[in-house]
This record gives C-alpha cells, structure tokens and sequence, in this order.
C-alpha cells in the first residue's frame, strides 16, 4: 500500500525535554493510525511537526513519497493535510457554512457567495455522511457537532490526510461512536487519518494500526488486531498495568452527607446548579457524571463554601452546613481534591511542606497558638510523601517543581490524611497518566473500603464506571437520574449525559435518546 | 550569567584602578592649592532649601549676593548644598559649616537646624535668611515685606479698572502673611473699595481674592487660582508664591491681565511676562546677604543680632523696572508713601491681626 | 556514620540557602555597580573631567558621605532607619499581594502622632516612648485600614484609594501642625518633651538614636511573623494563591485588611520614632517626605525578605544622605538620583524578564502537556 506519509528519525527538543527522539512514522492510505501514549509522550508535538506548527531539529518528511520541509501549516494545507485541535478553532456567532468557507470564501464580484458556501458545505456533508445543517450557529450545535465542523473545513481546503488531537475527549459515548462511522466512511472514500489518545478503548474500536510513544520515543507499531488492551497499557506505560480496580463488595452505611434542592449562580450571575438532590452513604462511592460545563464545578464549589448558594441545604452528619465559611465546612468534616489543583489545591511557589498543612495550618500539631511548628509540619509533609509514593527530592522544594500527577498525589494525601467523613474528589485524575490513575483510584477506593462516603465527579465515564457504586448523572445543573452502578452501562449514561431520558420498562431501564 | 558576572567583574577592576590613578592626582594637587588660598581667602557656604538655587526666589538670590561677594570682596565661595528633605537640613548644614567660614541657610524651616548645628560648631559663624535664631554666632536676616508690598499694593490701588484686584500666596506662615497684609494695607490706602476683597474676614481666614496654593513649586496650581481670580474681576494680581508665581504670569498672559512680581525683579528675571508684570516687590536678599559677608569679611559680624530690613534700611523696594503703562503720577504717589514709611510717619501691618485693626494713614 | 551525614547534609543545606541568597542578591548589586558605572560618565560630563579623575572624584565623595567619616556614617544610619520601617511596610504588603502605596501618608500620620503625644507632659520616658510607639502605630495603621477595608469589602483599588490617602494624611498633618498645635510664629508645632525623645546613644551631637535598634528589632519580627506563625502562612498563601487560600479556608478579606493594618502600622512606627529620634516636632509640609515612596525600592531591592530590608535600606540610605557629599564637590545632587533612579529600572526589568520568563516558559509547558 502507499505510504501518504512518512517520517523518518524526527527529534524535537524543547528546553530541558527532549519531546521526539528519532521516531519514525508512517501512514498508510486509507488507514487509521491511532498516536497512543501517555501525557507528554510527545504524541501532539509529533503531529505539530508534521502540521509545520514546529521544526523539527532533526529528521526527514516525505509526503506521498516526495520529501518536503514543513515551515508553516500553509504548506501542509497545500499538500492536502487538515488538523483538528483538542480545542476547536470556531467563530462562535456564525454559521456553520460561514465557518467552513472562513478564509476561502467562494465570492460572486467582490462579495462572498454565501449562496454557493450553503452548498457546497451541503454538499460536502452529505459526500461523507455528516448530518449537519450549514445554517446553524456555532454556538447553538453541540459539541460533537462543532468537532464535525472542524473535520469538514479541513475537508473543505483539500485535505486527505486528517490530524485528529484527543477527539474524543469532549464527546459523549453515543457521539463517540458516531465519530467512528464517520472516520470509516472517510478512510472508505480514500482519505488517510491519524488519531491523538491515550484512551485504549477507542484503539480497539477505531484504529487499524496503532504506533505506540513513551517519553518521546516510539515503542513500537502494531495492527490493532493483533493487540489487546493489556499489552497496549503495558507498552504506553512501560509496565505491567492493572487496568481493573479491585473493590471490595459494597457495604453501605448510614448517609453521611446529604444535598437538598442546592441552587446556585456561576460567574456570570446565572443559575448553573438548579436544584440539585442527593445522597451519600457511608463505604459508598457516589459519582456525578456529566459532559463539562452541566454545572459540577458549581456544584462543588456551592458544598464546600466557596461559592454561595441561592437556595437548598447541604447537610454533614444531621449538620446544617449550608452557606457556612470553607473552614467551618473543613472542621465540619469535608475534604476536597480539587478540580483544579493549579488553582486551587497547590500554593505552587510555596514548598511542599507549607502545602501539606493548607486547610489544618491553625491547628494543632501544626501550630501552637499562632507559631507554626515547622519541625512538625516537615515531619508530617515526609510522612505524606513516603505514603503517597510522592517523587520529590524533599519536602523543601516548591510545589511548582513536581510533576502533575505528583503534585495530585500531593494533594490527594493532604485531603484523604485529614480523615474526612466525606471526600470529595473532583476530575482527581485529569491530566495524569496511567500509573498515576492508577494509584488514586486505588486511594479512592482504600477509603470507601474503609467506610468512609466518597463524592467523585469526573468527566471520564470509564473512571465512573470503575469506582462508583451509585452514579448521578447531571445534565444543564441538575441530576436528571441517579442509577446503581450494576444498571449501568456506558450507552444508558451516554443518553442521559447528552440531555437524554431513560424509558422505564419493566424489565428494568431500557436506554432510548430524546434528544432535547 | 557567567558572561554578566565576568562583565561586573571587569567594569569594578576598571573602576578600582581608576579609582587608584585618580586618587595620587588630586592628592598632588591639592596642597598647592589650599596652602596659598585657605589662609587669604575666607571661605562661604550656601544651604538652600527643598527650592533649590535656581527657585527663582530666595535661595537664588542669597546664591546671587554670594556671587556678587566673590566677585567683589575676594571671598571664595563653596560648591553650594541643596536640601531635598527638611531631616536632611542639620547634617547639610554641618557639612557645610565645617569647611566655610561662613555658612548661609536660606528659609524659616531652617530655624530649628540651625540652631542645633549653630549651638555644636561655636567658633563658626552662620547667617539665615527669613528667620530669628537667638544664637550668639548667628545673623538672622528678616525682611519687612510688608512694606515692599503696601509700595506695590498702591500701584494697585491706583491701576485696577475694575476695582478688584487679588493676591497669591504660597503656604501660610509668618512670612508670606507680612506680604498679604502689606500689600491689602497698600490698596485700602489709595483706593478702599478695591481692597475690600483683600481684608482678612477674621485674624485666621484671608479676604475673597487672597489664595493660598499650599505650594511653592506648583506652577499649575498657581495659574488655577490666578484665572479664578481673573475670571472672579480681578484685573491685579500679587504673587507671593515663589517659582509657582510663573503660574500666575501665564494666566496673565493668557487673560491679558496684569500681575506684579515678587522678590526679583521679574519684568527682568522673567522676560517673556515683561508686559503683563506692572512692577515687582523687590525683596532684596542678595543685598542683605552680600552686606551680612561684607560686615563678616570687615571683622563686624554681627552674631545674635536679628536685622529687620525695611525701606529704610534698603532691604525691600518696589523693583526699578516698571511697566510703561504705570503713569508718572502714581509713582509720585509711591514716592510719597516710600517717605512716609521711612520717616516713621506710619506703621504697616504685619499679620492679619495687624490688617484688620489697621487704619489707613492720611497723607 | 548517620550524624555525620546529617551534619553534611545540613551543611549543605545551609550552603544552598547562602547560594541562593546571593543568588538573589546578584541582580540588585550588579545593578548597584552599573548605575555607579553610568554615574562616571554623568560627571565626566558635569565636572569636565576625564573618565578616571570622574570616577575617582564619584567613589571617593559617594564614599565619604555616606560611611567614610564617623559623623556620616552616623547620618547614614539616621536615614537608613525610616526607611527600614517603610522597606518593611511595603514588603509586607506585596507578600500579601498587595501593593500599599499609602505608606507615605501613614508615614506622616505617625510623624504628627508622635508630634502630638510626645508633647504630652510628665510621663516617664519608657512609657512615654512605648506610648508614642503604641499610638504610632494605631494610627498608621487606621490610616491604612480605610484603603484596606475598601478593597476587601467593595473591591475598589488600593493603590488608588491610598494615594488619595496620602494627600488626606498630609494635609491633615498641615491643619495640624498650623492650626491647633502651631507654635506661635513658626510653621511647626512646638517641640516633644523630651521624655519623649529617643536616646542619641551615640552623642548627644550625633543624631543616631535607639530607633535604629528598634527598626531592626521589627525587621526580625517581620521575618517571624511571615515565616513562623499561622498569620504570615496565611498572608503569604493570599499573597500567592488566593484561590488556593480560600480553598484551604483562609479569608482572603481578613488577610488584606490584616496585611493593610500591619504595613500601615510598620509606617506610622516608622514616622513616630522618626519624629521622637529625630525632628523632636512635626513641620508644614511642603511636599511629601518621601520616605514611604523610597521604600518602594528598598523593599523591591530586598525582594521583601524583611533581613534584606535593613541592607537595602541601608544602601538607599547611603545614596540618600551622600547627594550633601557630592554637592560639596560639586557633583550634580541629581547624580544620586540618577544611581537610584537606575537601580530601580535594572529592579524593574528583572520584573519584566521573569514575568516574561515565566510566560515563555509556562507556555512551552503548556505546549508540552497539551502537545504530547
């Protein structure tokens, strides 16, 4: 088969990373290649070198077998190459056909022919099977469909060979598969794609070969039928990976933590949370599943008092903590991995000492009155370290200084080490490879085995699907359904995610989408 | 880094050895010069205040009759030392002491620092200019700006059209008070229904068209309040406000009004307002710190004494330029007063307390 | 075996934080040494003289006024000490992420307290004096607890709205100093008891005085504050991070009137002990002091380590007090100006780069992550 391209021994290196080393690659037509490898393997900075947003320091390209040096996109869009970001590039107040022509806009005379753009974006719609109106707003479609925006205004410059970063990351499940309908329909029409992710199930379902990285270098490319998910996971992370979390049989207590009728405004003064209900149960993992931007920030930051609320009751052990000060909420028996620990959980450029005791810095044995112990607190943030396996050469230096998934241990060990009634773990493994994953979900599921009430929210269905015995699933800032983990499946989620509601049979919940 | 570092590093072994070859020099050269000199030449400090030596004003002209000392006397006159902070009044005023025979400090907040410094350094003699220091080794040098200013307050009296004519003072005190209150007992004596706006409405709140800027330096402020003035009917108006006076001038311009200068000569000193400036209160500083370095040079220094110069003693005057448009009969009208104050016919008033008690003479 | 190692490791340890104090330090004295090295060519170009003779004639009188004879060391540290107190004000503020602009008017507010209270008679001097601390203090710090409580509870500016304080607190002083406490026929109020002076503890000549120690005596007590107790973790973590504090159950408006009161505090201490070690009275004003806005610098200089303010308050203290000296041989006063003024700037753009830095840096990262 013909090589659309090829990259030969490609080195990049940015200052103190050596982001490619000497990988070779290639794409076949009419294939779908999956990049696979963990954050910051160099999966994106490959395919930004190939695009021309980077020269590379060392390699050659060879599109359809003519070498070529890529200065600028310009020139990958001239030899037929289209590259879909992580985040879209759309002007939000216009229409999908308008979007599409930006910047090669069909004209009539010296206007644009907005009559031809519709068609032609009709046009190339229906070539490829997207089910797309050209005269919507960018801001009015969801998500998947301005990802297929992206993938059309790509096609709509030429392109046959399609760059697509983390697809699937914003997408429910249902609009995952559609995706995959649509990628195969591509490859049919003889376009060649390659596909960014560190997720191994959409290896399997999507690709037809897979090239794997691990810190900058290709480990190996192999025929997705001839893999499985073990041996992908074992070659991303370089070790044996135990994708399945062991848990213990669920053996829920009294409820712990309890949210009525909880309302609350975002940033802009609009209600984001709308009457949200809920309960958690001592040795249980509640999760709140839902596609970003449906309010979980809001939510979270309404229980534990950084937010305040405009209606309902959150109440700790029989507690009224509503609208109370984050401190009293602390002492009241919350803990809280944020779900953003740059902002929030971490003072970056202070040590990891001062980090360890944020939130029980006041409090005996940390301090005596309003001396800091600092003998105490240097103990204390080694003990953490030691037990949360936190790679650090010290205690003494700056949280900025580690990793992400060690500043998240960090975190994590603080808040779990406050032993806490009730944790509240937002998107705890956003951005974290999977060894780190790994360990948090072992954390988390360490405390509910321990009989504590665990509130995770989390973007990742696989992650709520793993760790949790009751799921909610909130949708527009409120809980549209609340399902046991064991009537849970990933395709019933999905329609409830996406605004969805679930046809009660008696047989049990039978999924059907009623898109709203 | 290592790059900066060796730059640094070779910029502070230039500078060391600059420093080295530098240093022999000037030691060689020195005895020369001092021996011969120091024991002929007596030696004359300069303190000024936060105004600075160019304030177009006091400090200036105390600089000036040094200068004209130097010229003149053979004296040598020390490289002068402008004050930035009133804390930094007492070690200027040693350090200068200690290498002048002579040291000149300039404004009444000098007073408390001089006295100290007076009272450490004995065997120096010291001179102040606006202020009264009972020290043994210290002139105090006082002006009766009141006079100078009731000379020009007649011009005024006798010019304004409009009858209404005002004053700009810098911040109150003592001195810039002597200023309103001679200057309103001027206009009150020639022409009372123009100084009505100028008397004091009691002994602690100035009349209408008096202003205070709180500044000395503050040129836009002073334009502020001299258009306010103008635009209130004022077609005469006083400065006593230092180098923010050009504030004035430019609103006098602008407005074409008429002003009147203080201090200098200012139709001189200021030459682009020469045709709005009618006259000027001359108070003249260089004279009396060129008489005080005079007396000094002479073996007459007078320490302890505090001279308050007048008209008689010629320490204020109006200033020799006067506008073209000043005609002759209101400077024989001057004139008369001029005679008046120096033979003791009358006594102008000093502060408001003065003004508002104060009955205009009958000449 | 074990001790041995620890004891290496300690002093390492301590070797490190020397390093990396000097480390610190490097930027600010290189500037020190360029500003001296542009100076030359000003009085090259002020005197007439030659590149060697110029820089001979610079160091020689920067030297000689401000440490090279006893009597202008001694002045030095006079005008070292208030800016120690407001180096100290302002690096409080800017740990907290504030930046108090306001301590040249807390600054005078302490100067017209002491004024006041120092006139106070028959009390005896220890209390007099810790009296006028007291009350130094009280009133720097309300005077700073009006910007501060401005911007906790309705979010307005405080740069702006202690600026305006400043104007307020001069010209209150004014009304002050030439209404109800003028002495007669002077534009200053009478003089404190002298209960109420600071002892000269050098000379009853030399102006030097206990304020010094107590100046220094509150650097530590900065440090400690900021470093040892729960207020400076929580001040630092809202200066930092303030999501990240009120995530971990700080008071983000509690700290920032709490960090406004402080540094207002330290001002009004400095402007007391200045009034009570030094002008024994409070004068009309013409202008501003300045030491409040020079503090800016001392505190930048010192990247607010509290310990670093009494060098670099020391340093601008010199270069304050040595303009007499360079008068005195004719060098422009501006010239100590001008080294200032350049200090200020290499300050400034060491600022600028690391932001810079930071944004190139954290945008590589970014492109790191997001791109892997």
């Amino acid at each position: 088969m013909e090589k659309v391209v090829e990259m030969k021994g490609i080195s990049k290196i940015f200052p103190g990373v050596v982001a490619n080393d000497n990988v070779d690659f290639e794409l076949l037509k009419g294939e779908i290649h999956v990049l696979l490898g963990e954050n910051g393997a160099g999966k994106t900075t490959l395919m930004n070198v190939l695009y021309g947003l980077y020269q590379q320091d060392a390699g050659e390209i060879y599109i359809k077998g003519k070498k070529v040096e890529m200065k600028s996109p310009k020139e990958a869009i001239d030899l037929g190459i289209g590259m879909v970001h992580q985040h879209f590039m759309l002007v939000h107040n216009f229409t999908v056909a308008e979007n599409i022509i930006l910047g090669k806009e069909p004209r009539s005379g010296m206007n644009v022919d907005m009559k031809k753009a519709v068609k032609d974006t009709k046009d190339l719609a229906d070539k490829y099977g997207f089910n797309i109106n050209p005269n919507d707003i960018i801001e009015d479609i969801t998500v998947g469909q301005q990802q297929k925006v992206e993938i059309l205004k790509s096609l709509y410059r030429g392109a046959d060979i399609l760059i697509l970063d983390e697809p699937t990351a914003v997408l429910t499940p249902q609009e995952i598969d559609e995706l995959g309908v649509i990628l195969r329909n591509l490859v049919s029409q003889g376009k060649s794609i390659i596909l960014i992710t560190h997720k191994l199930k959409e290896v399997m379902s999507i690709s037809d070969r897979v090239t794997i990285l691990r810190r900058g270098k290709v480990v190996d490319t192999l025929n997705t039928k001839d893999t499985n998910i073990d041996e992908l996971a074992e070659k991303m992370v370089g070790r044996k990976v135990n994708l399945v979390v062991d848990k213990k049989p669920l053996n829920a207590g009294k409820t712990i933590f309890k949210v009525e009728d909880l309302q609350a405004l975002d940033y802009r003064k609009l209600p984001a949370v709308k009457g949200v209900s809920f309960e958690v149960h001592a040795g249980e993992i509640f999760a709140i599943a839902g596609v970003d931007g449906n309010g979980q920030s809001e939510l979270i930051e309404t229980i534990v008092g950084l937010r305040k609320p405009t209606g309902g009751k959150v109440i700790i052990n029989d507690e009224d903590i509503t609208g109370k000060s984050p401190r009293q909420i602390s002492e009241a028996g919350i803990a809280h991995i944020p779900e953003d620990r740059h902002k929030r959980g971490l003072i970056l450029k202070e040590s990891l000492a001062e980090n360890a005791v944020l939130g029980n810095h006041y409090r005996a044995p940390f301090a005596k009155g309003i001396m800091m112990d600092y003998v105490k607190i240097k103990e204390y943030a080694r003990k953490l370290i030691n037990d949360f396996d936190v790679r650090t050469p010290s205690e003494n230096v700056s949280a900025a200084s580690l990793s992400g998934g060690n500043q998240q241990k960090m975190v994590a060990a603080r808040e779990i080490n406050k032993d806490p009634d009730l944790l509240i773990a937002a998107q705890p493994t956003r951005g974290l490879d999977v060894g780190a994953i790994e360990y948090i979900h072992k954390r988390l599921v360490a405390e509910r085995d321990k009989g504590k009430a665990v509130l995770l929210v989390s973007l990742e269905l696989d992650e709520v699907m793993s760790l949790a015995d009751r799921i909610g699933v909130i949708y527009d800032g409120k809980i549209v359904d609340i399902i046991d983990r064991k009537d849970a499946t990933e395709q019933k989620l999905g329609i409830l995610m996406a605004g969805g509601t679930l046809k009660k049979t008696q047989g049990g919940a039978e999924g059907e989408a009623i898109r709203g | 880094m290592k790059k900066f570092l060796a730059t640094a590093l070779a910029v502070i072994l230039a500078a060391s050895m600059f420093t080295g070859c530098g240093k022999k020099k000037t030691e060689e050269k020195k005895p020369e010069g001092t021996k011969t000199e120091e024991q002929t030449k007596l030696k004359i400090g300069f303190v000024s205040d936060q105004g600075g030596i160019n304030d177009k004003s006091f400090n200036q002209l105390a600089w000036e009759g040094i200068g004209k000392a130097e010229k003149e006397l053979g004296v040598e006159k020390n490289n002068p030392i402008e004050s930035k902070q009133v804390e930094q009044y007492q070690p200027n005023l040693k350090t200068m002491a200690s290498n002048s025979d002579l040291t000149v400090g300039a404004g009444f907040m000098m007073a408390e620092a001089m006295t100290e410094v007076a009272k450490q350094m004995p065997d120096k003699k010291f001179a102040i200019v606006d202020a009264s220091i009972d020290s043994p080794n210290v002139l105090s040098l006082l002006f009766k700006e009141q006079e100078g200013s009731f000379l020009v307050g007649v011009i005024a009296g006798k010019m304004t059209k409009t009858n209404k004519v005002g004053f700009i003072g810098g911040v109150e005190g003592p001195v810039i008070n002597r200023f309103e209150s001679g200057f309103a007992a001027g206009v009150m004596a020639v022409n009372p229904e123009a100084g009505k706006g100028l008397m004091p409405i009691d002994e602690k709140t100035p009349g209408k068209t008096v202003k205070y800027i709180d500044s000395f330096d503050n040129v836009g402020k002073a334009k502020e309040a001299a258009k306010m003035l103008y635009n209130d009917g004022c077609d005469i108006v006083f400065h006593a406000a230092g180098g923010a006076g050009n504030g004035l001038f430019e609103a006098a311009k602008e407005m074409k009004k008429y002003a009147i200068g203080v201090d200098a000569d200012q139709a001189q000193t200021v030459p682009d307002a020469k045709d709005v400036i009618l006259c000027s209160m001359q108070k003249k500083v260089d004279v009396a710190v060129y008489d005080a370095i005079k007396n000094f040079k002479d073996g007459k220094f007078e320490g302890g004494k505090t001279m308050n110069l007048g008209i008689k003693e010629d320490g204020v005057d109006v200033a020799p330029t006067i506008n073209p448009a000043v005609p002759k009969e209101v400077m024989d009208e001057v004139a008369k007063y001029k005679e008046a104050i120096k033979t003791d016919k009358f006594v102008v008033p000093g502060t408001r307390k003065e003004l508002v008690n104060y009955k205009a003479p009958q000449l | 075996m074990k001790q041995s190692e620890d004891r290496k490791k300690s002093s390492s340890k301590f070797k490190d934080s020397l390093l990396n104090t000097l480390k610190g330090m490097l930027f600010p004295i290189s500037a020190v040494i360029f500003a001296l090295f542009v100076s030359v060519f000003f009085v090259m170009w002020a005197k007439n003289l030659g590149f060697g003779e110029s820089a001979s004639l610079l160091f020689r009188s920067l030297w000689k006024g401000s440490f090279g004879t006893k009597f202008n060391f001694m002045e030095t540290l006079v005008f070292t000490t208030p800016l120690i107190f407001t180096g100290l004000a302002h690096s409080l503020a800017f740990k907290t992420g504030l930046f108090n602009i306001g301590v040249e008017g807390q600054f005078i507010i302490g100067m017209i307290t002491a004024a006041i209270v120092g006139q106070i008679p028959g009390i005896p001097h220890i209390l007099h004096i810790l009296l006028i601390i007291a009350t130094g203090m009280l009133a720097g710090g309300a005077w700073a607890w009006v910007p501060g409580i401005l911007k906790a509870k309705l979010g307005t500016n405080e740069v702006v709205n202690s600026i305006m304080m400043n104007f307020i607190g001069m010209y209150l002083s004014n009304y002050l100093v030439m209404g109800p406490f003028r002495k007669p026929g002077t534009a200053s109020t009478q003089l404190i008891q002298d209960s109420a002076k600071l002892t000269r503890f050098v000379s009853p000549n030399d102006r030097v005085n206990t304020a010094l120690f107590i100046a220094i005596g509150f650097a530590i007590l900065v440090y400690i504050l900021l470093w040892k107790t729960t207020t400076g973790y929580e001040l630092r973590a809202v200066g930092t991070n303030p999501d990240a504090s009120e995530y971990g159950g700080i008071s983000i408006n509690k700290n920032i009137i709490l960090a406004m009161v402080l540094s207002g505090a330290l001002a009004g201490l400095g402007g007391a002990t200045h009034t009570s070690g030094i002008q024994y009275q409070a004068n009309q004003l013409f202008g501003f002091p300045n030491f409040g806005f020079d503090g800016i610098t001392v505190a930048l200089v010192a990247k607010s380590n509290p310990i670093g303010v009494i060098f670099s308050a020391l340093l601008f203290g010199a270069l304050n007090y040595s303009s007499a000296g360079l008068q005195v041989v004719g060098i422009p006063s501006q010239i100590a100006s001008l080294i200032q003024g350049i200090v200020i700037l290499f300050i400034a753009a060491e600022y600028g780069f690391k932001i810079i830095g930071a944004k190139i840096s954290a945008k590589r990262k970014k492109e790191a992550v997001v791109n892997e």
